[in-house]
């Protein structure tokens, strides 16, 4: 079963009496254990559909199913439980918040599914020492570097176990070592089983995922599986 | 499990204030100030009113006091009579037409008051002699603690028997018993047969309660003696002599003071106006005593009290309101500040709720904290008012209560549009913003 299933999916954005068409008529499904390249230039609806993805945003007309959930329907309240518990975001910015240190920044969304304090200190713990940070679960963002930070971003987005990790330019901000330790990252739990879908324009990327879905205009362009996709 | 969400929500808003102290530490101030102002409104208030039901209780509210005071008009004028005698004050007669002719009054009660020594054994102090009727126990505030008070037998015998006040018993005493001993006072003997007490009262006033004649000063008495008014009108003169200036004049003074008593509270000030017509009258005009009435003396205190509750409540409502502005104001800095993190949170699973949560608790931190050095501050205010400015205060559990919860619901109210605000901002852009 497909845990990502859009069909006919809309998205319009009203600006005054302009009628701005983002995503048309949008299909795309995604299974379990994947790992998806979306490509494409900008204004072509790709950080649009990560939105709509993520459940930040909601289609103007068609059906969105996250693990077999209609989430198009739910209110605001479901649709926030649906994104700390099904997804996990990893930004181009990092997005860590400055007055917590990696611990705290990893238990954010731990602490928004109502988890005790000792259970989400202890979770945040073993996946800082699973991006490598474990002898730095004490530094603020500012004491840490790029990659650092962007490890913690990953540690965070992985907290609640989510279905899919969704990563918007996640080498983006990057110098070229950090961004291939970063990707080495997202392989790394892409092996795990874990399903990924990725905006880039990183071409490295691009070739390590399994299909690479390309959008011009609000809707899918071409896309195609990599050979070496069971790597 | 509701408890451990709100210590770390708790914890959580300590650390993001904690971020930028200084301006934490200045938005607060204005609750301090706030919450200080209606501590200390609340304090003076209450001494103030404590202060006149004291005044009340020792003066009593249905009494009203005439007192003889040395008409001013004569001394000058007739300075080349080497001696001359000056009748003037209340007389018996006075007393007499007043309990006569006045319906309504429960009691008179004439007094006569002499400045004398006492002695006893070897033993030597300066007394205020009090001459009055049995009933004077139902004016004054005076316990009976030994033996027992003048009784009419006394006034109608003129038996020579005193009632002395505890001051008295101290300075003269000391450790004996005075019940059944023999004073001596210019002469004549007198039989101690009670002791009377005061019941404690604020300030310096207890004793003599400005019952002073004009023109006599305090002669520093230290201790009371009561006798039957018809025992001390036969035992010592109502002539007084005084020298100044070479010249010598002598006072006749019968009595000091006439303490009224009506029925009911209503009824004293009209009585103090037909008082003063029945006295005009008997007086011929000569404006040699005034009406004393307690209970407007307390009317007055609270009209003071009002005005100052007014003041105070008014500066201490301006400061809450323009210091929970300035919380708001503060907020929504803080808030537009954050606009990322906000983002970040909501795209991590925090529901509306939990922003709001999050940005209230702040404020109400804020307040909390505000509210906690205020009672302070507001509790360190009523010692100075008493100390420079001599005013009684009273500081009570209700004020700090209040004013604790007046900070908890200014926080609340201000705090709630900004973290409205912070809840209500899209997501998206949120995370865009820069």
């Amino acid at each position: 079963m497909a845990i990502v299933a859009i069909e006919s999916l809309c998205k319009v954005y009203q600006l005054g009496t302009l009628e701005l068409r983002v995503l048309r008529d949008l299909d795309l499904s995604i299974e379990q254990g994947e790992y998806v390249a979306i490509m494409g230039p900008s204004g072509s609806g790709k950080s649009t559909l990560l939105n709509v993805i993520g459940c930040l945003d909601r289609p103007t007309s068609g059906r969105y199913r996250l693990g077999g959930q209609d989430v198009s329907l739910l209110d605001d309240d479901q649709l926030s439980l649906i994104r700390g518990a099904r997804i996990g975001f990893v930004f181009q910015s990092f997005n860590l918040i400055e007055q917590l240190n990696v611990i705290e920044n990893i238990e954010v969304p731990m602490y928004y599914q109502g988890l005790s304090e000792g259970q989400s200190a202890e979770r945040a713990k073993e996946l800082a020492e699973m991006v490598g940070l474990g002898d730095r679960i004490a530094h603020r963002p500012s004491e840490l570097s790029g990659g650092q930070q962007q490890r913690v971003a990953i540690a965070r987005a992985l907290a609640n176990d989510p279905l899919i990790i969704l990563a918007d330019e996640p080498t983006g901000n990057l110098d070229s070592e950090s961004g291939t330790e970063i990707l080495r990252i997202l392989i790394d739990l892409r092996k795990q089983g874990k399903t990924l879908i990725v905006v880039t324009h990183d071409e490295g990327i691009a070739a390590n995922a399994g299909r690479v879905v390309e959008l011009f205009d609000g809707r899918i362009k071409r896309q195609h599986y990599n050979r070496d996709r069971e790597r | 499990m509701r408890w451990s969400t709100a210590k770390r929500t708790i914890k959580l808003g300590i650390k993001s204030l904690w971020m930028h102290r200084l301006r934490s530490a200045l938005t607060t101030l204005g609750i301090v100030f706030g919450v200080a102002s209606v501590i200390a409104m609340l304090a003076i208030g209450e001494g103030a009113s404590q202060e006149a039901q004291d005044l009340i209780a020792r003066l009593g509210s249905r009494n009203l006091i005439v007192e003889t005071v040395e008409p001013p008009e004569e001394r000058a004028g007739t300075s080349e009579t080497e001696r001359q005698m000056r009748s003037y004050g209340l007389t018996y007669k006075d007393a007499e037409s007043i309990r006569n002719s006045l319906p309504d009054v429960e009691v008179v009660v004439p007094i006569r008051e002499i400045d004398q020594e006492a002695r006893y054994s070897n033993r030597k102090v300066a007394i205020k002699i009090v001459g009055t009727i049995p009933w004077y126990t139902e004016v004054s505030p005076i316990d009976v603690v030994r033996g027992r008070f003048l009784s009419s037998i006394d006034l109608h015998q003129q038996q020579s028997v005193c009632v002395v006040d505890e001051q008295l018993v101290n300075g003269l005493f000391g450790f004996d018993d005075p019940i059944g001993k023999d004073i001596r006072i210019r002469g004549n003997s007198f039989r101690v047969v009670g002791v009377a007490g005061m019941p404690p009262v604020g300030g310096k006033r207890g004793s003599n309660g400005g019952a002073a004649p004009a023109g006599r000063a305090d002669t520093g008495a230290t201790g009371s003696v009561y006798l039957p008014l018809s025992t001390a009108k036969s035992r010592f003169t109502e002539l007084t002599a005084s020298f100044s200036g070479g010249s010598q004049s002598i006072e006749r003074v019968q009595l000091q003071k006439i303490t009224v008593k009506v029925k009911s509270t209503e009824q004293v000030l009209p009585m103090r106006d037909i008082l003063d017509t029945l006295l005009a009258r008997l007086h011929k005009d000569k404006k040699d005593y005034r009406i004393v009435v307690p209970l407007e003396l307390l009317y007055q205190a609270k009209r003071t009290q009002r005005i100052f509750s007014i003041v105070l409540g008014s500066i201490a409502a301006i400061s809450l309101l323009v210091g929970g502005i300035g919380i708001m104001n503060i907020m929504l800095a803080t808030v537009s500040e954050r606009t990322r993190e906000i983002g970040i949170r909501r795209a991590l699973g925090a529901r509306k709720r939990d922003i709001i949560m999050q940005f209230l608790s702040e404020t109400i931190l804020l307040t909390f904290a505000g509210g906690v050095l205020g009672i302070i501050l507001g509790s360190l205010i009523p010692f100075f008012v008493e100390y420079f400015g001599h005013m009684p205060t009273v500081i009570t559990p209700v004020s700090l209560i209040l004013a604790f919860g007046i900070s908890a619901a200014v926080g609340i109210t201000f705090g709630l549009y900004p973290a409205y605000r912070a809840a209500n901002m899209d997501p998206i852009e949120s995370l865009r913003h820069e």
